[in-house]
């Protein structure tokens, strides 16, 4: 459904993006991470034919994002990581002129417009002029605003920054129901957690180059290889990280409030080993256990030495 | 489609709406209509105070001096207006970062900025029309035609057109509203004030040069086309059609030649381009714009 081509983006002599490749099937949900200024927003703009690629292709249900943008514009929900609104509108008046700007006739805009108010819960704010919404009220409103014409691709950029807790949560569950519906989404973010539980595939960019992109289950596996474990025990901890120095296995060592944390390398019996080993060394282990690698930690894995793949 | 859908595109509703819903405009309106009141008194008021006097009625020429005068303060007032409410249509919504969305929707580039160009001149001319009445008072007196008056709130709205496109090429050019305001009005003043001064100088220095002789040589200056430029120019020429001539003539010429064009006329061919062309480039560059690609690039996929 999104096929982006070496998509390079220069700025004078900045390179915003450098030959980025990218691919997202229909009824995908595609996770864009990457630090602030990675190059995100300028891949959406592109996507959204808002900014022209220096080099490399973009298409969008196989239309191509320079040569017939009006195609791609149909087919596309667009909502921008900073956005305005027309305060002096009414939300169904806001609704109605994205919707006409759309060309859909009003009698069936008449019947649209309250059910996307219904989507995006925000019924009861049906009369209330744009101005008087929070700021999570508008980003759901702006959601709304990007499905009047039913696009089959959604391009959210960062559609949970700056919302509280609460506000994300409601986000969630609008994107989870949007999938349902079969949507092809791509959802930009800087925070990886954030993303982790809605989407199926992830792609990690950083520096304007796509470091990392696959199906969520496989990066974690790929990184299970590594475990981290999680040890606790009393009182000991100054000489238990010396005596680790002499493991094969275990590649880094940091302790904090809550025990010691240790990157393992190897396998189930070497596991079973080392706790043995522990022990016989006198060291009193009041817990011993797997850490879960979550996305965060993948994340970070990957970002810090950018050699994954 | 209804006869409304057709007239009304969705961005044309959408500018009427927000645009009478701020109370800015509310306030415009007000200060224009009570400035030109004011003006329109003052003028009255030293116009008349020593012809009135003794006949106890007025001289038509008087009334029609009256409404001269008004009708330059309109055009000042115009000259004013026009760059404050256009220079931000597009930057302003830029700034407001409403336009991205815009732009992704089915709108084309022509309706977005013919459509913010139709609107603010609306606004102007609701302006125009509000000191409609003001103008009523020259009627009382007479010496002035309706046919005129028409005539002027043509005019009025060539010139706001002319300054309209500009505002809006401005406002597409520029990232910020505030750039595109002082450019427009530095354009506007060039326009206004910059073709007068230079046409009073060059009539200067050719005048210097000229030597009246009935035999040989055009008694008129291709100096006459630069007033031709400023719409003060047009506007007189439009009023007293001997003006054209005596724009082009040395004086001690001979009065018997003609004008090589009427000035108001020129006014309207020159700046019909410039107005063509601002609409155009805005058009062209509010979206980004796709280079040309070379024929002869063999990569074919190449793109900028
Ligand atoms: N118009 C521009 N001119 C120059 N540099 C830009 C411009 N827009 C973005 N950049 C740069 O491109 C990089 C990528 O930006 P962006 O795509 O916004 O990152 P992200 O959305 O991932 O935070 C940033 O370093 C930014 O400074
Ligand atoms: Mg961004």
């Amino acid at each position: 459904m999104i096929e982006i081509h070496n998509l390079t983006k220069i700025y004078g002599s900045f390179h915003a993006l450098d030959e980025v490749n990218i691919q997202i099937d229909k009824g995908t949900v595609f996770g864009f991470v990457g630090p602030n200024g990675a190059g995100k927003t300028t891949t959406m703009s592109i996507l959204a034919t808002l900014l022209l690629p220096t080099s490399g292709t973009a298409k969008v249900g196989g239309y191509d994002v320079v040569q017939h943008p009006h195609e791609v514009r149909k087919r596309i929900g667009y909502m921008p990581d900073f956005f305005g609104v027309y305060d002096q509108f009414k939300t169904t008046e806001y609704l109605h002129f994205y919707g006409a700007s759309y060309g859909i006739p009003r009698s069936e805009r008449n019947k649209l417009i309250p059910q996307l108010l219904e989507l995006v819960n925000l019924s009861d704010k049906i009369d209330s002029y744009v101005d008087s919404l929070s700021r999570g009220m508008k980003q759901r409103l702006c959601l709304a605003r990007c499905l009047v014409h039913d696009p089959e691709v959604l391009i959210l950029d960062e559609p949970a920054s700056g919302l509280d807790p609460r506000a994300r949560i409601e986000m969630r569950e609008i994107l989870k129901e949007l999938k349902l519906m079969g949507k092809t989404i791509i959802i930009s973010s800087h925070i990886l957690p954030e993303l982790a539980e809605m989407v199926d595939e992830i792609g990690v960019i950083e520096h304007g180059r796509m470091v990392a992109q696959g199906k969520v289950a496989d990066i974690q596996n790929r990184l299970r290889v590594k475990r981290v474990l999680h040890i606790r025990m009393l009182d000991q901890t100054e000489r238990f990280s010396t005596w680790l120095k002499d493991e094969a296995y275990v590649s880094q060592v940091y302790s904090d409030a809550t025990g010691v944390h240790i990157h393992f390398s190897g396998g189930d019996l070497e596991q079973a080993e080392l706790l043995a080993r522990m022990i016989s060394a006198g060291f009193q282990i009041v817990s011993f256990n797997e850490a879960q690698t979550n996305l965060e930690d993948v994340f970070l894995e990957i970002t810090k030495g950018g050699s994954y793949e | 489609m209804n006869w409304r859908g057709m007239l009304i595109n969705p961005v044309l509703d959408k500018e009427f709406r927000l645009r009478m819903r701020t109370p800015r405009s509310a306030v415009a309106l007000l200060a224009y209509v009570l400035v030109m009141g004011f003006l329109a008194m003052g003028i009255i008021y030293v116009l008349t105070s020593n012809g009135m006097g003794s006949s106890g009625r007025f001289d038509p020429t008087v009334s029609r001096m009256i409404f001269y005068v008004l009708s330059f303060a309109q055009l000042v007032m115009i000259a004013f207006m026009t760059p404050a409410l256009t220079a931000g249509v597009i930057s302003g919504e830029r700034e407001k970062q409403t336009l991205g969305m815009l732009l992704t929707t089915q709108q084309s580039s022509a309706t977005i900025i013919l459509s913010k160009l139709v609107s603010s001149l609306s606004f102007m001319t609701l302006l125009i029309v509000a000191t409609l009445p003001v103008y009523s008072i020259v009627f009382l007196y007479g010496g002035v035609s309706p046919k005129q008056l028409f005539v002027l709130f043509l005019f009025y709205l060539f010139v706001m057109l002319m300054l309209g496109s500009l505002g809006i090429f401005f406002s597409t050019l520029f990232k910020r509203t505030m750039i595109a305001v002082i450019v427009t009005y530095g354009v506007g003043l060039m326009i206004f004030l910059g073709t007068g001064l230079i046409y009073l100088f060059a009539m200067g220095m050719a005048q210097a040069r000229y030597i009246p002789s009935s035999a040989q040589g055009p008694d008129y200056s291709w100096v006459g086309y630069i007033l031709g430029l400023n719409p003060g120019g047009a506007l007189i020429s439009i009023f007293e059609p001997s003006f054209s001539k005596s724009a082009f003539l040395f004086s001690g010429g001979n009065m018997g030649a003609g004008a090589p064009i009427e000035l108001w006329l020129e006014f309207i061919i020159v700046y019909s381009v410039v107005i063509v062309l601002m609409l155009w480039l805005a058009i062209r560059y509010i979206r980004p714009v796709r280079r040309r690609r070379k024929r002869s690039n063999p990569g074919g996929e190449q793109l900028g």
